[in-house]
């Protein structure tokens, strides 16, 4: 069960130009759970997401998934471990067809022909897009590809899903399918968002990140509460949690997560 | 060239195309590829001066393209953009090689005209088997052939990553040609400093997209090396597809049909 | 300018072809080791990058037509030779499969043409030396024209060569080069234009992504095969402009080599292979000196070749049956394939 564990301590992180991305970050998520990190633009969320996959190198700090630290020799469990999936789908599906696409992964990880073909079937059926297995991905409409990309990396079989920006650009209608989708999901789960609605149905606990710094971390209806919190972190409550437009009556308390 | 922005409507319709399911399409696609190379050949191996020997060639696109169901209108359009540029070079033929080599009663055909209508031939039958090619097979499924068939991974590797990124590219391309446009007021083209900076800053989020990209790979497991999806059989089917149609061309090769056919209809002496 | 099937005898295609296959071979087998540092999708996504430039145009001042990038010398610079070369390669595939430009026995030349001229000659020896390790907006711009302009000029010279060798089109060399040396320099002035600034754009926004290719091979150590793709081009340069100069007439190159294949003609035996051999060679004309020799030949047995086909309404009336049987099955064909 260890293996489901992040714990980040005191992460920083400098760019090569000077920028201090991220000044000390530190927490621990452990197995099942489902976490947004939520900030303003050049917040550090992106950079953060970086690290726990291992393609940036923390300039100081340290980063432990599971059982393992962050090292050159334990990377590629890492990968396999860490399934990261990115803001635009059209980065992630880089192969003729869904189903290359989808076994990608697998095949790196050395399986042989039988065991892939069964891998990709099971991540396709996973997010619903099994009839999408011979389509070139410049024939998928937005929701369907965001499910691909998902597909890309359940194939893979991860203990920890992190996806960045997950309903960025979809319609209303896919938005909702991504969601129920997500729901189901028993991985670590991760998020970076701008989409407050979304954190606020999906991940129980928030994690707030300005210029580089966790300014709150804990359960996500406390976090949303704190008016003065959001105001300083460039962030506001979620629409839901937000007055009437229309009638300017306040809202009913969301429901509990459970 | 024809308007990319069609160019790559056209490559969708193609590719459409290729998801065709007759007996035809699910050959192996290196019998395909191999019978098209062998067309290639014996069709550009013809004298320059040889016209009719050329037309029983015209056998394998019309079969083809009847059984694999394709759309001869299209892609006879195709075909026909391309002419303009043989046309272009053959016409000087005529004008340069004057010797009369044929006599059709009070008619002489110069050398010249003969083979200046050979190469009009030759071009309609050589694009339009490469087109075929891609209408039946699918240009992944050719890639795959020839990775199969020898040709380096890293280069067909190359090929599928510019199809795949040939249409979101195309797209960027074809914003910015608009975005220009709707700012141009009805000149055409701004000159070189402005298509300087356009293409400049394309670039520019190009290669960024190409970092992104890698990241991708990198998350997924990816050290260097591409593994082969699965390797498909080749059966008996598509040897005798391969076997049959190189014997053919081979035949029409050596054999002038037009003019036996015609002999032996007209009983003219040979 | 992109060659032709038509216009290329299968021979010169095929050589062509040979050359252009070792030379992605050879390129391949150098990249493998670096793959790693993300050359794969960056060369994809650049290609890409190509054909959309391609959809840009611009007006070409004085002249008012329009005209699109490229490309070779400015993957070139971005990529390094090996990684540039195979990536032109692969648009020019792409280009013959779907935009039917050129054609698939023209495929190895147009790679040739397009792809060893930049990325082997033009850029090394050319656009590197001239624009050393930290250049101004002045030296890239000398150095991406010269580089544009000459790598363009041997590429047409090429065309020419592999049209005229090729025996098919009736064009003579001179007449030939005379159009297609003037009208692309005009198009390597406006390559070298575009290159040079779209290299200074990004040399000020991100100067790391053409150091890393600087790097890749230090100014000092040049491998043997880039020596000798050198000598191979100035070989090719020089040859074909001693041969133009040296001949008065219009036809110079033809006249040069039947000068030479003349003397041959004589030494071949009356020996039963090699007359067999001679007899398949006539039918099948796979070497360029048979095609080169009939078309030679044609004016002195005219009036032969005359009285074979000019009797012959059988070969028209032979023609025109084999062209309706072609169509015809093929819409028997599809009418059997519908109803079924």
């Amino acid at each position: 069960m260890s293996h489901h564990i992040v714990e980040v301590r005191d992460l920083r992180h400098v760019y090569p130009d000077g920028t201090e991305a991220l000044r000390g970050v530190s927490f621990r998520i452990t197995h099942g759970e489902a976490v947004a990190i939520i900030g303003a633009n050049g917040a550090g969320k992106s950079t953060l997401l970086l690290h726990l996959n291992g393609y940036l190198t923390p300039s100081q700090g340290a980063i432990r998934i599971g059982d393992f630290p962050l090292t050159p020799a334990t990377l590629p469990e890492i990968r396999r471990t860490v399934g990261m999936v990115f803001q635009d789908p059209d980065d992630q599906l880089f192969m003729p067809t869904v189903f290359d696409d989808v076994a990608f992964g697998p095949l790196n990880l050395g399986l042989d022909g039988d065991e892939v073909e069964a891998q990709v079937r099971m991540a396709l059926a996973r997010v619903g897009a099994g009839h999408l297995r011979d389509k070139p991905p410049y024939r998928l409409s937005g929701g369907e590809k965001k499910r691909v990309g998902i597909a890309t990396v359940l194939a893979m079989s991860p203990d920890i899903l992190v996806m960045d920006e997950p309903t960025s650009g979809l319609d209303p209608f896919a938005r909702r399918q991504l969601m129920a989708l997500l729901k189901d999901f028993h991985h670590t789960r991760i998020f970076t968002s701008h989409d407050l609605d979304m954190v606020l149905e999906l991940c129980e606990r928030t994690i707030v990140l300005h210029e580089g710094e966790v300014m709150a971390d804990g359960p996500t209806l406390d976090i949303f509460r704190d008016e003065a919190l959001l105001a300083a972190c460039r962030l506001e409550k979620p629409f839901a949690m937000q007055g009437c437009p229309v009638c300017g009556g306040k809202p009913s308390p969301p429901e509990p997560h459970g | 060239m024809a308007s990319i922005v069609g160019a790559i409507a056209d490559l969708r319709q193609l590719d459409l195309m290729a998801n065709g399911n007759t007996g035809l399409h699910r050959l192996d696609a290196r019998a395909k590829v191999l019978a098209t190379l062998a067309f290639i050949l014996a069709v550009v191996s013809v004298n320059k001066y040889e016209l009719a020997a050329l037309f029983p060639f015209f056998l394998y696109p019309a079969v083809i393209m009847a059984l694999g169901d394709l759309p001869v209108r299209h892609i006879a359009k195709k075909v026909a953009v391309v002419l303009p540029f043989a046309l272009m070079v053959g016409i000087f033929n005529p004008i340069f090689d004057q010797t009369v080599l044929v006599r059709l009663g009070a008619l002489a055909i110069s050398g010249g005209w003969l083979s200046f209508a050979s190469i009009l031939v030759r071009a309609t039958l050589t694009v339009g088997a490469a087109l075929i090619l891609v209408a039946v097979t699918g240009f992944p499924a050719i890639c795959q052939a020839l990775d199969q068939l020898g040709l380096p991974r890293i280069f067909t590797v190359q090929l599928l990553f510019l199809y795949r990124y040939l249409f979101v590219l195309g797209e960027e391309g074809s914003r910015m040609a608009r975005a220009r446009e709707l700012r141009a007021f009805g000149g055409k083209g701004l000159g070189l400093r402005s298509y300087g900076a356009m293409i400049s800053h394309l670039l520019l989020r190009t290669w960024l997209r190409a970092e992104r990209i890698h990241l991708a790979m990198l998350a997924r497991g990816f050290s260097g090396k591409f593994h082969p999806r699965r390797t498909t059989r080749f059966g008996g089917r598509d040897f005798l597809f391969l076997a049959g149609w190189s014997g053919l061309f081979l035949f029409f090769r050596l054999v002038n049909v037009s003019r036996l056919l015609g002999t032996i209809v007209t009983g003219a002496p040979r | 300018m992109h060659m032709a099937d038509a216009l290329l005898s299968p021979a010169v295609g095929g050589t062509m072809w040979a050359v252009s296959a070792g030379a992605i071979v050879a390129c391949s087998r150098k990249l493998r080791q670096e793959m790693d540092a993300g050359k794969a999708p960056l060369m994809g996504v650049l290609g890409a990058f190509i054909f959309a430039a391609m959809m840009i145009n611009f007006t070409i001042p004085a002249t008012g037509s329009s005209g699109h990038l490229g490309g070779g010398l400015l993957l070139a610079v971005l990529l390094g030779p090996a990684a540039a070369f195979i990536t032109i390669a692969s648009v020019l595939v792409v280009q013959a499969l779907f935009f039917a430009d050129g054609g698939l026995l023209a495929l190895g030349c147009n790679i040739f043409n397009l792809g060893f001229f930049p990325a082997f000659l033009a850029y090394p020896f050319i656009y590197k030396p001239l624009a050393g390790k930290a250049p101004s907006k002045t030296r890239i711009a000398v150095a991406a024209m010269l580089a544009a302009i000459i790598g363009l000029q041997l590429g047409a010279f090429s065309v020419v060569l592999e049209t005229v060798a090729s025996g098919i089109s009736s064009l003579p060399f001179a007449t030939f080069v005379s159009l297609m040396q003037p009208i692309h320099l005009a198009i390597g002035v406006v390559e070298g234009l575009v290159t040079g600034a779209v290299i200074s754009f990004v040399y000020q926004a991100r100067p790391e992504i053409i150091q890393s290719v600087q790097e890749a091979r230090p100014l000092g150590a040049t491998p043997l095969r880039n020596v000798l793709a050198a000598f191979l081009g100035m070989a090719l340069l020089t040859g074909g402009l001693v041969s133009w100069f040296a001949s008065e007439n219009p036809d110079g190159l033809e006249w040069a080599i039947a000068k030479v294949t003349g003397g041959e003609e004589l030494a071949v035996t009356k020996d039963g292979l090699h007359a067999r051999l001679a007899a398949l060679q006539e039918t099948v004309a796979f070497l360029p000196d048979y095609t080169f020799k009939k078309a030679e030949q044609q004016p002195e047995s005219g009036a032969g070749r005359e009285s074979s086909l000019g009797t012959s309404v059988a070969g028209v009336v032979g023609g025109l049956m084999t062209l309706a049987i072609a169509f015809l099955s093929g819409i028997f064909l599809r009418k059997q394939g519908r109803a079924a």
